[in-house]
């Protein structure tokens, strides 16, 4: 028996106002997410552009669990487990290709269709009579749960039964809403490969940052701060174009006031949002064409609304974060307790300028590459929270800025932008599909 | 002066010394005004501007770069970072004395050291140089990373 191989002995790490470091560091709470919340929660696998043709595919995990995204005969995306149902053999290695109309085992050439079903396996008689239809070996490459295409965006979750998509992500994919209907034909497109970037933290520092306004004038200071002071020294006359990084990392040195004016909303089930009422993403400039494409497609009226919401960072628990107005997407893959690799995405925006998707890319090199000045601060904030967290005696983690007495994370919220609710929120959905599915007897 | 295959190729083991010895202001009065130092993620990545690079940096970028080194607030060059080229000897794949245009391609093992925690990566570097005045001076450069697709660890300095 493991110390949390209980409903309750997980619970007990999150209070309304702290949470337990063990969340962090402990490797059999990291076992439990990947057994529970990774399985009970709708997990973002990839989008539709990237395996556009039959027999595409695409792999990458769920928590832990390596998993194959693959344009099947019918045209429809299914998501299976990356593993011979013979001896283990992973399937597909490459991150993405084309298998043809089904996969081949390399091993032992057993094939599969590309929804999983058993297609052949090389001299079968000797199966013949041995009950090998009734094994798990015997009934082809394992499906996860559930598979949902959200307009492009491919979520599973692995559990046979459990929550709704609809039911999990409820009124939060405004979101992913706005992100899709800035394209004039409502339709995004995956541009290029994601950025790699490996972290020695807890995957859920990554996914508490983004919601964390209280430290981009303070962390990012050496960049966004001489941003500002270097663009002073220039001393361009006035009208003068500003240098591009102005206006992509400057924004995170806004004082507090601009942060608690910007608001944070929360939904229920972990997803939130900062940048209710404006955003760092709100003053980028125009670019010629776009409104007006835009204006064809929706109204002006439709159009204008679209682009009035300039939100921040929308977090889709457990482990992505989306920009809407800037087309990205970041994934926050765990490891181990003390492993993460985020990727970050960008998508084009169908039908609309290439300037849109140039602005996009230079936000994601700039504030979220390996090499990027903004994120090497972070990275370094995350990685002495991991290591300070081992201190004895002092093991509690503290989120209660701005809380209030009985906050309720089942009902939606606007609160103001500095509140850690959403982080609170996380944690509250953390326990919930932590312990969901267990029966009594085990949460005693 | 009068450009000789030496030259360009002294030319490139100076700039990786100023880098290696961190002498970043020397450094950047090497580069014209116009140039940009691009890092692609992607292997053979064509197009700089609508995809992601790890890199693409301007001068004003480079500048800023190299002045949050020395920042009082830099946490994560608190301790800071060291650097260290091993390079091959460069190919001079373009000479046009005429136009005053040079491009250089060097392969060089790159290592980058903080605390306890030290990487090498194999870098490809593609020099475009011009005669300025009677100097060389980089127009552009381009450092492709043999294993782009991997998760990196923070790349703080300048490979």
């Amino acid at each position: 028996m493991g110390r949390y191989d209980s409903p309750a002995a997980l619970a007990a790490l999150v209070q309304p106002h702290q949470v337990h470091r063990d969340i962090y560091t402990d490797q059999e709470v990291f076992q439990q997410e990947m057994k529970h919340l990774f399985a009970n929660a709708w997990v973002f696998v990839g989008h539709e552009s990237q395996t556009p043709n039959k027999g595409d595919y695409f792999s990458t995990h769920i928590g832990t669990q390596p998993v194959i995204q693959v344009r099947h005969s019918t045209g429809d995306i299914h998501v299976l487990l990356n593993r011979c149902p013979h001896k283990g053999t992973k399937i597909v290695i490459d991150r993405q290709g084309n298998t043809g109309k089904f996969f081949r085992c390399p091993y032992h050439a057993w094939s599969f269709k590309t929804d999983g079903c058993l297609l052949a396996i090389p001299l079968k008689k000797g199966y013949q009579d041995t009950g090998l239809e009734d094994t798990d070996s015997g009934k082809g490459m394992r499906s996860v749960g559930d598979v949902k295409n959200y307009r492009g965006f491919i979520f599973a979750r692995l559990a046979e039964e459990g929550i709704s998509f609809e039911e999990f992500f409820g009124e939060s994919l405004s979101s992913l809403d706005n992100m899709v209907d800035r394209s004039p034909a409502g339709r995004l497109e995956v541009v290029g490969p994601p950025l790699r970037y490996m972290h020695h933290c807890n995957w859920k520092m990554l996914v508490e940052n983004q919601t964390d306004t209280c430290h981009p004038m303070v962390a990012h200071e050496s960049s966004a701060g001489t941003a500002v002071k270097l663009y002073e020294e220039l001393d361009l006359p006035e009208g003068a174009p500003k240098p591009a990084a102005m206006e992509i990392i400057a924004p995170f040195m806004s004082p507090y006031e601009f942060f608690e004016g910007m608001g944070i909303r929360t939904w229920p089930n972990g997803h939130g949002h900062t940048g209710v009422n404006h955003s760092i993403h709100s003053d980028y400039s125009a670019i010629p064409g776009y409104f007006e494409a835009l204006c064809e497609s929706y109204g002006e009226e439709k159009a204008k609304a679209i682009l009035d919401e300039n939100r921040h960072n929308t977090v889709y628990f457990p482990n992505i974060m989306i920009k809407g107005p800037i087309q990205q997407l970041r994934v926050f893959i765990p490891i181990a307790a003390d492993r993460t690799v985020v990727e970050s995405y960008i998508y084009r925006l169908v039908d609309a300028p290439d300037e849109l998707t140039a602005r996009t890319a230079m936000y994601n090199r700039m504030i979220n590459a390996p090499t990027s000045i903004v994120g090497h601060d972070d990275l370094e904030m995350y990685e002495r929270a991991q290591e300070g967290l081992m201190v004895d005696g002092m093991e509690w983690v503290n989120i209660q800025r701005l809380i209030e007495e009985d906050e309720d994370f089942e009902i939606e919220a606007v609160e103001n932008g500095t509140t850690e609710r959403q982080m609170r929120n996380q944690f509250h959905a953390w326990v919930k599909f932590m312990t969901m599915g267990q029966t009594a007897e085990a949460a005693e | 002066m009068s450009v000789t295959r030496e030259t360009l190729i002294d030319f490139i083991y100076d700039e990786v010394r100023m880098l290696d010895e961190g002498r970043y202001t020397e450094w950047l009065n090497l580069w014209l005004p116009d140039g940009h130092y691009w890092m692609p993620l992607d292997y053979q990545q064509t197009d700089p501007i609508n995809q992601t690079s790890l890199m693409y940096e301007d001068m004003f970028m480079l500048k800023l770069r190299v002045e949050r080194l020395n920042g009082a607030r830099t946490f994560s060059q608190k301790p800071k970072s060291r650097c260290h080229h091993v390079i091959q000897r460069p190919f001079v794949d373009e000479m046009d004395l005429e136009a005053g245009r040079f491009v250089t391609t060097t392969f060089m093992h790159y290592v980058e050291t903080r605390l306890d925690e030290q990487q090498l990566l194999a870098v490809t570097a593609r020099h475009e140089l011009s005669l300025v005045d009677g100097a060389l001076r980089i127009a552009n450069k381009r450092v492709d990373i043999v294993n782009c697709d991997a998760a990196f660890r923070n790349i703080q300095l300048l490979p």
